[in-house]
């Protein structure tokens, strides 16, 4: 049986057909909201997308705080480093597509080298972004992200760790990217969740593989290791929610107990989390690993499970990638 | 600080440029061109128009000078060392190893630099941000200085942040462009036309006044209005002449990117380009010092 972490404060639901579901986007709104309460200087700027990045709730509770740029994406990062610099706390939201796809080199520049306090929101990210296909899913954010110096770059599996991320990064001083995504999906966190910037959190544990999930298909992972747990592999499952910077630790205790390390994530398998994690293995403690990410293409139109399934991102996928893995076992 | 006349500001412009070339030579690699055409909005910028400390650097009540074409930065290091934001013999570590004074200005490394900038066409929204946040939020009294290249107007970038500048009324910013007509490859209306530049912005909704780059008078003078003009941000065309002050290297692009000591040797010999230089511009500053005060 799948051994989850108490002190992790998972739903009671977590297994159930009935988990309530929604977009991490939505935690972002929500937790902008209380970031906004809990400290005048933040402010929000948006390209043209408020309602779907969820920015909406925040410029109708502080109207004098969000600032509309239209569709300009370079201006969106840009005015939120001179409002920074300016002694807001700027939170720039658009599509990944965009922001940080279009506007890299004025983050890089005006943002980063700058350690300007601007955090980064991209919503839609991933390939479950679903019908708007290709050019909307975004899938090489984190990678342009991480290689940034300066640059946190967040990913929360779920609406409620969404929420949480979006309150430490207004908290943290210097620049942070925060990664979302349109779809519903399961909310297995709850409020009692820990959550801290830089620091991964065990959900379940096990001692023959482990598997290092972010973002929403974190939950994908946990029906993998449940399954799996059925069939007498001891699996553990380990919430890595900041991608940057890595909580080394945390992973590298885990590795060292079970020998073998899945990776898991809606992003492409070069430059992700599975990058950051084989850069991490490969110089301290070299084991097989397996990296489930979008395999070097770029996405199509489709709906979001049936997506995650044809690019190999869902739990069966997961499933075999550590059998896979476990084969690979000295 | 206490108030220069005119006369001077323009030796202060000349000393600054005398130090920028000095300093760029034994860099032996840098801007020419632009530091010298901006040598005297520079020296009306720090030296009469803005309120600031150069002792408390980060003094919140300040006036911001964004300089976006951050390559011209020689200029600006020379102008803040004799305004006395860090000692003259600063200058002679430009784009060394280990310097504050970086081949392209880094906000974390020299106190007073307002922003990190190189990569063209950011400093506009930087600025208009930075205003934003005076007028429309905090509802403060200083003002935002943003200093542009003609060539830079080709990046899209500029023109989102004119959008938004207009859009949000930001009369708390001035926009001074150092219409210089050359970029690296050539004239700016050749690689990619401007104009009508003026009539452009006035489309735009901004308040334009276009005035001679290298009079002190116009310089103090077009700031003052920008200050008086309300519900609108301004543009100041500043027409200079890039090289200003060095007969060989004006108006010629050449001088864009280099140094003396590393420039077209059609005229003067390379050995022998800073000191002409230095010569023509002691010339000059003896004409401004013999000169009746105004």
């Amino acid at each position: 049986m799948i051994m989850i972490r108490e002190n992790a404060y998972l739903s009671e639901k977590l297994f159930d057909e009935d988990i309530e579901q929604g977009p991490t986007r939505s935690g972002y709104g929500k937790g902008l909201v209380e970031a906004g309460e809990k400290n005048k200087n933040v402010v929000a700027l948006c390209a043209d997308l408020t309602e779907s990045t969820r920015t909406e709730a925040f410029a109708q509770k502080f109207p004098e705080r969000f600032i509309q740029v239209g569709v300009a994406e370079q201006n969106l990062a840009t005015a939120g480093a001179g409002m920074a610099l300016a002694g807001k706390i700027p939170f720039v939201s658009s599509y990944a597509a965009f922001s940080p796809g279009r506007n890299y080199e004025q983050i890089r520049t005006t943002i980063a080298l700058n350690e300007a306090n601007v955090k980064v929101v991209g919503a839609h990210a991933g390939i479950s972004v679903g019908p708007d296909g290709a050019t909307h899913q975004m899938l090489e954010d984190i990678a342009l992200m991480r290689v940034l110096p300066h640059m946190v770059v967040l990913y929360p599996c779920d609406v409620e760790e969404a929420r949480k991320a979006t309150i430490a990064a207004a908290e943290h001083r210097g620049p942070v990217y925060v990664r979302l995504a349109r779809a519903d999906t399961p909310i297995f966190t709850t409020t009692k969740t820990p959550f801290a910037i830089g620091r991964a959190e065990i959900f379940a544990e096990g001692s023959d593989v482990t598997i290092i999930a972010a973002g929403p298909l974190l939950y994908e992972a946990l029906i993998a290791a449940k399954q799996l747990e059925d069939e007498q592999t001891s699996v553990e499952v380990i919430n890595c929610h900041t991608i940057k910077p890595l909580d080394e630790k945390t992973i590298l205790a885990s590795v060292k107990k079970t020998g073998v390390v899945v990776t898991v994530e809606e992003h492409q398998v070069h430059g992700g989390l599975g990058g950051a994690i084989a850069e991490l293995l490969g110089q301290k403690y070299p084991v097989p690993l397996e990296i489930i990410g979008v395999q070097d293409r770029f996405g199509e139109s489709g709906n979001p499970a049936e997506l995650l399934d044809a690019f190999g991102l869902s739990s069966p996928h997961i499933i075999k990638a550590v059998e896979r893995v476990l084969t690979r076992k000295s | 600080m206490k108030q220069l006349s005119i006369k001077e500001l323009e030796l202060k412009a000349n000393d600054i440029r005398q130090d920028l070339l000095k300093a760029l030579t034994k860099a032996k690699s840098g801007h020419s061109g632009g530091p010298l055409g901006m040598a005297d909005v520079f020296c009306a910028l720090y030296f009469h128009i803005i309120k600031h400390d150069p002792k408390k650097p980060d003094w919140e009540e300040r006036d911001r000078i964004i300089l976006s074409n951050g390559h011209i930065c020689p200029v600006r290091y020379a102008a803040m060392a004799h305004a006395g934001y860090f000692p003259l013999a600063e200058l002679d570590t430009l784009r060394k190893f280990g310097t504050r004074l970086q081949g392209h200005p880094e906000r974390m490394r020299l106190p007073g630099v307002e922003t990190t900038s190189g990569p063209l066409g950011s400093g506009l929204s930087q600025a208009s941000g930075m205003a934003y946040v005076g007028k429309h939020i905090d509802k403060k009294k200083w003002r935002v200085y943003c200093l542009t290249s003609d060539g830079e107007h080709d990046e899209g970038n500029t023109w989102e942040a004119v959008l938004f500048a207009a859009k949000y009324r930001l009369d708390n910013l001035t926009q001074i462009i150092d219409r210089n007509n050359i970029q690296i490859d050539g004239n700016t209306e050749d690689i990619m036309p401007l104009n009508p530049l003026k009539e452009k912005y006035e489309a735009f909704n901004w308040n334009v006044i276009e005035i001679d780059g290298h009079n002190i008078e116009q310089i103090i003078d077009a700031c003052a209005q920008a200050q008086a003009t309300q519900n609108k941000p301004t543009l100041v065309v500043a027409n200079t002449i890039p090289g200003k002050g060095v007969s060989f290297m004006e108006n010629r692009y050449e001088w864009h990117g280099v140094p003396p000591g590393k420039g077209p040797e059609d005229t003067v010999p390379k050995e022998k380009q800073l000191e002409v230089a230095l010569q023509e511009l002691q010339t000059w500053r003896e004409e401004i010092e013999a000169s009746p005060e105004t």
